[in-house]
């Protein structure tokens, strides 16, 4: 498994040549070499899952973990010092196709979509950069060395929101992200120190006796490390960045916002898995009732946006919520008993990263073609866009949970972890999955059914009332379409792979099989969904839904404003943060310290002026001092003698 | 009958008080000068007075009497000399303006 | 012939060079010569003496020398050096040679000001070399007085009023520093002035370190931005020239922490152990309040000072953590801030030469007109603000990973509130970043700028090439230092 190296020296590699001497190279070239290098990457990765799988399991029955590299890179006294190594075991195989998989149709797709931008060489080498550090995040040998490379992948999400560098909204929501994130990285950090500190090693499996000692203090540091991925993983109320992420290029979105680094989050937790079920059960419970909480509100809220990108970013968070619930739901690391959810959460995780990739990209090629991200621009395209139709339809389907589509198996799985929890978290899951169908396939309609804006438009224009000619949205180009049919492919038959058999959570075998009663309410939940939004939305606004919208008027107003989060955020930051605090501290700093420090001059400068005029040359003062000297002197040697 | 020792002294302290004050509160150059010598006057005549009462078989109070009166002639002439210099050079002999060399 | 003594001859030479030098090109013959002598030694002494600790070389101190100067008083010129000094001297090497490039254009009175400048360098290597306690405060005080004058007349803005401020407020804390160290003199016994020979005595008594820990740790601490008494950085940083700002930052600022790491605690080590909780809050303080008052400054180098403030409190909320694993933290700090600021304040000079402002709310889209500085200036932000790969990042981990090692709430408190300056500091980054770099140019005079010229791209280069080396390969400047810090610590933490 030496090999594997490569697979983070190609692309840091790649990002070091298009970062230093991109600028003065062709596009062409710049694509050239960052696709190339994907490539590679992705073959090694399926060599690496091909060899780690192929090998067979150990004599205990599971996938032993194996660590090809671990060098220590900076020693920290006593037992603790931050290695940087690869560890190659069953999820961060699974991490490593994902990733490969999703960046190198991203590197495609852009050759196309970000055709003669301005700054390309750029784009391809913060891309580079960014697979480096998910790769390196994934592969990670102990949570130091993933909390470097967690900060590594924040900064090239930071720089790849911002690509758009002039766009006001680009800069503001570049700068959201990153303080966002990092402020949960700072609970991460302080986790990660705890548990250093009561385990003597940074590593994901210390010691039992130690882990013992560190008793009651390793649920509050793993609850700390689940602050930081949920900061990443965008759970509430630290989601807000997420939405406005979708301000940078579209393929940027489909790889680090939806497919890849926003499940960082949940791969922390199954990383840590074995020590929350041990050690930490309650946490791991708390964790699924934010998942459980986060889903419905990014549900509610994906009903109503119009933006695209944000109707796609509501619905990311809302499907990362589910992959929490499923962890969290576990019980304990048998798979037969407790322990589906962990299965199910890397399940889901995988085939959500294909469908959820093709759906942005699907969406990038609409943007491309109408030159907007709003819905009211759209209408009727799949008479001018075949191929993305099919694909955005087979990726609608797969999130609502329909078979034979991928989405539908993983996201049963999913729904029998949390009967099997409890009912009422069965229950409650199964309606947000409703409603997932439900704003998937408004968004499906909206966008592909209707009437045709572009049509619209041309009347306008050839009965001589509007100056502008529109348009015409055309289908995108085959580099482009090629990694949509690649991903749909994927998603089509990804519910087949026997994925229990690779990934559980005690890395025994476990044969997934479809729990018939959930099963079929899942699916006639998600036909539910589906016939209301065909109805509803089908020809536009319908009757319907105009009468839905007057009766729940305040509530979709507040949902279409995300229930007002981001004003929250924005009264925190500005009005607490900048004017109630930075702003007096920096007064005080001026007027009050300083001034303390100048008022000691001043006092001297005073004293100083007080006797500086028995200095002044002037002869006569000198001789008035004298005299009353001599005079005092006198007196005191009258009367003191 | 003679006349008492306190009379001159007393003379000669109100003279030698009113050169001190002079010297403090005057501004003029010239005026400073008169004041010197009312203080040196002040002073010649005490080495008069107490030569006269306290030791009169000597005369050296005397002679320092004559000293004096000639120190003061020659620094009278000097005196006067570097005021006519600097009424020369600053148009006026106000102390107030002759901070030229202070600065 | 010690080696360390060059540290000390090349300045002077160099001095000498300047004060016979003709013209503008022989001076910077001179500088450059000389600065890169310099550097070279300093790389070499870094390699040998990591050399002979490889080869198995135990003694705490090596190039270890004495010449007995007023034998009255014992004062001696003693040098020698540990991991901590070779650090250190390394980083004022680096830093005196970039800012010679950051200063290859300074008008008026070029010679002058190189006079000045190398008499400034020459104080921090003599007192990054000698162990004498006397001999250091002449080098610390020599270190001082130039700064006046470089401030004072190559400044700008409110420039007599910072110098004086300056200088003023850092010879109140030599005040304080004299008497602490003439406490220390007489309380072991008035028989040596070399810091380990006193160490080695250990015998000044505990109500005496009790008067004197405070003063000499005040007195570094001054030049250490301490809370409450940092104010000078601020309005120093502001009006000093590029590469005073650059040297004063990167090393002078360093010499506090030094100082009380090797003074103030190694010396008076009872009273360290006991005070530490007054120091450790303000240094708290400092921290979150440096990078708070950070976000709401709108000049560039008000800014920096700033996060200096914050930066270098860090450094003394590691010392005084007093374990092994934070210490070493700190002069990692030390070596880390001394060039990310270096870099910073290289950037801002030469933004600020080319807008003529540095008021933040009047530049904008500075990254369409000169990207190399833009680019140049995102590194320096995302290293500031302790991106991994880059030596901020390995500093902070340390300190926090040595500061949590001390077990109880006080501490643990601390630490974390000296830990949540990670997210301050990149709220007032990249609040930066975005305010001036991106965007569309506003100002229509400020599209006509130009980019970096040749000087200034290698003063950056060199920079970043350093940061990002020491954030890359950390290792083996964290045994250099490790080593050195471990004396320190067995005599603090018995």
């Amino acid at each position: 498994m030496d090999f594997t190296i490569l697979i983070l020296a190609l692309p840091l590699l790649s990002f070091l040549i298009l970062g230093l001497a991109g600028m003065k190279m062709p596009h062409k070239w710049a694509g050239a070499i960052g696709t190339l290098s994907l490539t590679l990457v992705t073959i090694l990765s399926y060599c690496a899952a091909a060899l780690y799988f192929g090998a067979g399991r150990n004599a205990e029955g599971i996938f032993a973990p194996i660590t090809p590299y671990n060098h220590t890179w900076l020693p920290l006294g006593g037992t603790l010092s931050i290695d940087m190594g690869i560890l190659i075991d069953p999820i961060s195989v699974m991490m490593l196709i994902v990733i490969s998989t999703v960046s190198l149709m991203v590197h495609i797709y852009s050759l196309g979509y970000m055709k003669g931008e301005r700054g390309f060489q750029r784009y391809y080498a913060f891309l580079s950069l960014f697979t480096f550090s998910m790769l390196g995040l994934v592969v990670a040998t102990n949570i130091f060395q993933m909390y470097v490379f967690w900060e590594l992948v924040g900064v090239s999400s930071y720089l790849l929101i911002g690509f758009y560098y002039t766009k006001p909204a680009a800069i503001a929501a570049s700068k959201k992200a990153f303080i966002v994130t990092r402020f949960a990285d700072l609970f991460f950090l302080i986790g990660i120190l705890l548990y250093g500190y009561y385990t003597e090693t940074f590593s994901f499996t210390p010691g039992e006796t130690l882990l013992m000692s560190a008793g009651a203090v390793l649920p509050i540091a793993l609850a700390l490390m689940f602050v930081g991925g949920a900061g990443k993983s965008a759970m509430f109320p630290l989601h807000i960045w997420l939405p406005d992420a979708m301000e940078g290029p579209t393929p940027v979105s489909a790889l680090i916002h939806a497919a890849t680094m926003v499940v960082a989050g949940v791969y922390l937790v199954a990383r840590m898995f074995p020590l929350f079920i041990d050690y930490a059960p309650e946490v791991l419970h708390i964790v699924a009732y934010v998942g459980a909480f986060t889903s419905l509100y990014a549900a509610i809220v994906a009903c109503v946006q119009t933006d695209i990108k944000r109707v796609l970013a509501f619905s990311t968070i809302s499907q990362i919520a589910f992959m929490m619930v499923a962890l969290g739901v576990c019980t304990s690391s048998n798979p037969h008993y407790g322990g589906l959810g962990y299965m199910a959460s890397m399940f889901h995780l995988f085939t959500h990263a294909m469908f959820k990739g093709l759906l942005f990209l699907g969406a990038g090629a609409i943007i491309h073609a109408v030159h907007s991200n709003e819905k009211s621009q759209m209408g009727g395209l799949r008479k001018y866009m075949p191929v993305t139709h099919l694909t955005f339809l087979v990726a609608c389907l797969a999130i609502a949970g329909i078979p034979p589509f991928s989405g539908f198996f993983s996201k049963d799985e999913i729904l029998a972890a949390c009967y099997d929890y409890s009912p009422m978290m069965g229950v409650f899951m199964s309606i947000v999955a409703a409603m997932t169908a439900f704003y998937m396939f408004r968004l499906y309609y909206l966008i592909f059914w209707g009437k045709s804006h572009y049509e619209e438009q041309l009347s306008l224009y050839s009965a001589g009332k509007s100056t502008h000619k529109p348009h015409k949205p055309h289908e995108a180009p085959l580099c482009m379409t090629a990694p949509l049919v690649i991903l749909a492919t994927i998603t089509t038959v990804a519910g087949f792979i026997p994925f229990g058999n690779f990934i559980s959570s005690n890395g025994e075998a476990y044969h997934i099989h479809i729990n018939p009663a959930v099963a079929t309410v899942s699916i006639l939940l998600a036909l539910a969904g589906i016939a209301l939004a065909t109805v509803m939305y089908i020809r536009g606004n319908s009757k319907l839904t105009t009468a839905i919208n007057k009766a729940l008027g305040i509530f979709i107003e507040a949902a279409y404003n995300r229930f007002y989060m981001d004003e929250l955020w924005l009264f925190v930051t500005k009005k607490i943060i900048f004017n109630c605090i930075s702003r007096p501290i920096a007064w005080f700093d001026r007027h009050v310290i300083d001034a303390t420090m100048d008022m000691m001059a001043t006092i001297t400068q005073k004293c100083g002026n007080i006797v500086r005029p028995m200095q002044s040359g002037n002869v006569q003062s000198y001789s008035v001092w004298f005299l009353s000297g001599a005079l005092l002197l006198a007196l005191m040697l009258i009367f003191f003698t | 009958m003679t006349i008492p020792a306190q009379f001159y002294l007393i003379l000669a302290a109100v003279l030698f008080f009113i050169g001190v004050f002079g010297f403090f509160t005057r501004r003029n150059l010239i005026s400073l000068l008169i004041s010197t010598e009312l203080m040196l006057n002040a002073v010649d005549i005490n080495f008069a007075v107490f030569n006269a009462y306290s030791h009169p078989e000597h005369l050296e109070g005397f002679f320092f009497t004559m000293f004096g009166i000639g120190i003061a002639a020659a620094e009278t002439a000097v005196a006067i000399a570097i005021i006519i210099n600097v009424f020369r050079n600053a148009k006026s002999i106000h102390i107030k303006n002759l901070l030229d060399l202070k600065h | 012939m010690n080696i360390l003594n060059l540290f000390v001859a090349i300045p002077l030479a160099m001095l000498f060079a300047l004060w016979i030098s003709r013209n503008t090109k022989q001076i910077r013959t001179v500088m450059v010569t000389g600065s890169t002598l310099l550097l070279s030694l300093s790389v070499y002494l870094t390699i040998d003496f990591i050399a002979q600790r490889n080869a198995g070389v135990t003694a705490a101190q090596l190039y270890t020398d004495s010449w007995s100067w007023y034998p009255a008083l014992n004062i001696c010129y003693s040098i020698g050096v540990d991991g901590i000094s070779v650090a250190m001297i390394l980083l004022s090497s680096i830093i005196v040679f970039t800012g010679t490039f950051a200063s290859w254009n300074i008008k008026p009175h070029t010679k002058d000001f190189f006079l000045w400048y190398v008499l400034l360098s020459l104080g921090v290597y003599g007192f990054f070399i000698t162990t004498d306690m006397f001999a250091m405060f002449m080098f610390y005080e020599t270190a001082l007085i130039p700064m006046y004058l470089l401030i004072g007349v190559w400044g700008s803005g409110k420039k007599e009023y910072s110098a004086m401020k300056l200088t003023l407020m850092l010879m109140g804390g030599s005040a304080f520093l004299l008497m602490g160290i003439l406490g220390i003199y007489y309380g072991s016994g008035a028989t040596t002035m070399n810091i380990h020979e006193i160490a080695a005595l250990s015998n000044i008594p505990t109500e005496m370190q009790y008067i004197f820990f405070p003063l000499t740790f005040i007195g570094f601490g001054v030049l250490g931005a301490l809370f409450p008494f940092h104010t000078w950085s601020p309005d120093g940083h502001a009006s000093a020239p590029t590469s005073v700002s650059m040297l004063h930052a990167g090393v002078l600022m360093k010499l506090g922490g030094y100082g009380c790491f090797r003074i103030a605690m190694y010396l008076l080590p009872q009273a360290a152990n006991d005070l530490a909780w007054i120091f450790i809050i303000l240094t708290t303080i400092s921290v979150v309040y440096g990078a708070l008052s950070a976000i709401s400054q709108t000049d560039l180098k008000y800014i920096n000072a700033y996060s200096s403030v914050s930066h270098c409190g860090l450094v003394l909320f590691a010392l005084l953590m007093m374990t092994r694993t934070s210490c070493t933290g700190a002069i990692l700090q030390m070596l880390s801030h001394g060039l990310m600021t270096a870099l910073f304040f290289a950037l801002i000079g030469m933004i600020y030469g080319r807008t003529h402002t540095r008021d933040i709310r009047q530049m904008q889209g500075l990254m369409k007109i000169m990207p190399f500085l833009s680019v140049g200036y995102v590194i320096a932000g995302l290293a500031n603000l302790g991106l991994p790969g880059f030596s901020g990042f390995i500093a902070e981990m340390t300190i926090f990973v040595g500061s949590f090692m001390v077990d109880d709430t006080f501490h643990r408190t601390v630490t974390i509130i000296a830990c949540t300056s990670i997210v301050i500091t990149a709220v007032y980054i990249l609040r930066v970043v975005g305010k001036i770099l991106y965007g569309e140019p506003c100002n229509e005079e400020h599209k006509r700028l130009t980019d970096a010229t040749w000087d200034e791209r290698f003063t950056v280069i060199c920079l970043i090439i350093c940061v990002a080396g020491l954030g890359i390969a950390p290792m083996w400047v964290s045994d250099l230092i490790n080593n050195g810090v471990g004396d320190i610590i067995t005599i603090l933490r018995p």
